[in-house]
């Protein structure tokens, strides 16, 4: 007897969005990204159209992260100080399809560094790498307020993602992302209806939908990765029938989530019998991030070149062999 | 559930004078309203009074395709007016209506084929409207039926359980209910359902209130579109919340706003 599958019929499907600019769109990318138009649930190229492979952001900061376990140093021990050279490294040694710096150094708690510091440190990286770049604020808005603008100023016309829109501080980055042409990461926390309200909101001040990515937050694996992946699913299936303001790609921020898990950092004397930290701690961060892509994440998001290298594998194995 | 704009219609004297004089705004004011209001569709009827009916019929196509992008829903009992509308339809129309009576079905399916239309069936025949949900529901199968041997997928058809005014035909309202549910288990994929949501209402001193309350309940039983008044705000606004309580939208704080919108905003 004939497999036939059950196949799913969708009213719409995902919009797509371009990430980075090239010198003749204004910006200096040597390439850009494209990123959702899927027709169907993840993978399922039976039921639908999946123009584009989901992309692997490698996360690096503009100051030496003080709390990344030993297993990066071998990897980036000589560039933690040099986000040009981190970026380059992530690119060139490892692959990423996106650079995403995160600028932690602005912290008041941390370096309090000012927005030309960061605005600096922008360009720096955009002149180290050629592909479209992710830029994340320190995370206090008050501060993200008067970096992010400064940030999307220096780099107009580069159509970097930055991020973070919420849903009681989207107005002056929406506004930045109009004016100097950027796309946006519009962040909810775990809550489909904020998710919801937010995208209109952002999409109200007159920012299209097809320059917005869907930051759903997520947690690691162990942690609550399943109210993460159940609220991505809702999105992905929201999005495919028909809901205009669920419609966006996905971005999922995991290498953050995952290297600050006891399961991932513990020293393997604290736990023999949980193995070695070093394999232990990327296969982590790789289970979580294959969990997510099932759940529809268009950007995964992650630290340890190990775990891009088995996802990009997964990634592959998962788009039929087309080549990453 | 969406709505099909039902004003644009040349029994109110606006629009019977507009057709008689060929003045396009009378019509194309209640088409741009009709859409501001959340309309999906937009229904167009020449009225009992137009001397040239298939000209008419012609020319409100023209004149509504002028002011908006929506998708017309044809209306008429005279099928070569229909076919004049839709031989002048930019975008596949909806075909307003047939009863289940063989000639009928036999003359509207096949145009419908032809023009890619959509249609709504009437459980009515010769004998007229039937009193209980099981000879309704029989109607409606010999639709889909009809529909399916001309190569119409249930899909495209729009079935229509007939609701009777509240006031004078008071044990219609449970058969209507019924029907409406039971259509959905007829064939696979399911034909559509839609009630002439204000007939509920006709004769009653408070019609609005009735209206919107059969609309809520009709969505519980799974309507997916009626012919109604887009600019009645109440009426939208229960649409939207019933059609949130059916998890049929994911909720959001500005979904009201979001539900007249999101029928003209094409994103994709």
């Amino acid at each position: 007897m004939v497999f036939m599958p059950i196949v799913e019929k969708y009213r719409s499907k995902v919009q797509e969005v371009v990430l980075g600019a090239t010198r003749a769109q204004g910006g200096t990318r040597d390439f850009t990204v494209t990123v959702g138009g899927e027709a169907a649930l993840p993978f399922l190229h039976y039921e639908g159209q999946i123009p584009h492979r989901p992309l692997i952001g490698m996360e690096i900061w503009d100051t030496a992260p003080a709390d990344w376990p030993a297993c990066f140093a071998p990897y980036f021990a000589d560039s933690f100080r040099d986000p040009a050279v981190w970026a380059q490294r992530c690119v060139s040694g490892y692959g990423a399809d996106l650079v995403v710096l995160h600028l932690k150094s602005a912290d008041p708690d941390l370096l309090d560094t000012s927005p030309e510091h960061c605005a600096a440190v922008v360009s720096k990286v955009l002149n180290a790498v050629g592909c479209p770049l992710v830029v994340l604020g320190c995370g206090k808005p008050e501060k993200d307020n008067l970096v992010l603008p400064a940030v999307a100023e220096a780099a107009a016309g580069e159509n970097l993602l930055l991020g973070l829109a919420e849903q009681n501080n989207y107005k002056s980055l929406t506004a930045a992302a109009i004016v100097y042409k950027h796309t946006l990461i519009a962040q909810s926390p775990i809550d489909i209806n904020i998710c919801k309200q937010l995208n209109i909101l952002i999409t109200e001040m007159n920012l299209p939908a097809g320059r917005i990515v869907i930051d759903p937050t997520t947690a690691a694996l162990g942690y609550g990765l399943e109210y993460g992946y159940s609220i991505m699913e809702r999105v992905r299936i929201g999005a495919l029938q028909g809901d205009a303001m669920l419609s966006m790609p996905m971005i999922g921020n995991i290498g953050a989530e995952v290297w600050r898990t006891r399961e991932a950092t513990a020293p393997a004397e604290e736990n023999p019998g949980w193995g070695e930290q070093h394999d232990r701690g990327i296969l982590w961060e790789a289970t979580t991030a294959a969990a997510l892509l099932q759940a529809g994440l268009d950007i995964v998001v992650l630290r340890h070149p190990e775990a891009v290298r088995l996802i990009r594998q997964n990634i592959t194995e998962l788009m039929g062999g087309r080549g990453v | 559930m969406f709505i099909i704009g039902e004003r644009i219609n040349g029994s109110f004297q606006d629009i019977a004078r507009a057709i008689r004089e060929q003045d396009p705004r009378p019509v194309q004011a209640w088409v741009r309203k009709q859409e501001a209001a959340g309309a999906r569709y937009l229904d167009l009827n020449t009225g009992p009074a137009a001397r040239e009916p298939l000209k008419a019929m012609r020319w409100l196509v023209e004149v509504a395709q002028e002011a908006s992008t929506l998708s017309l829903s044809l209306d008429s009992s005279n099928y070569e007016v229909i076919e004049a509308g839709l031989e002048v339809c930019r975008r596949p129309a909806l075909i307003n209506s047939v009863p289940a009576e063989e000639p009928k079905m036999q003359c509207v399916f096949p145009l419908a084929k032809k023009y890619k239309a959509a249609v709504i069936g009437l459980t009515m025949n010769e004998r007229g409207i039937p009193k209980d949900a099981e000879s309704r529901l029989a109607l409606a199968m010999e639709l889909v039926l009809a529909a399916d041997s001309c190569g119409l997928s249930p899909d495209d058809l729009y079935l229509d359980p007939l609701v009777l005014p509240c006031n004078v035909g008071q044990n219609h309202g449970p058969e209507v209910m019924q029907t409406l549910r039971q259509i959905k288990l007829l064939s696979n994929p399911p034909p559509r359902t839609v009630v002439g949501l204000s007939n509920i209402s006709q004769g009653t001193g408070n019609r609005q209130l009735i209206n919107r309350t059969f609309a809520v309940m009709a969505v519980a039983c799974g309507l997916d579109a009626a012919i109604a008044d887009a600019t009645d705000g109440q009426l939208m606004e229960a649409v939207a919340t019933a059609r949130i309580i059916m998890n049929l939208d994911i909720y959001c704080d500005s979904y009201v706003e979001l539900y007249r919108k999101q029928n003209t905003v094409h994103w994709i």
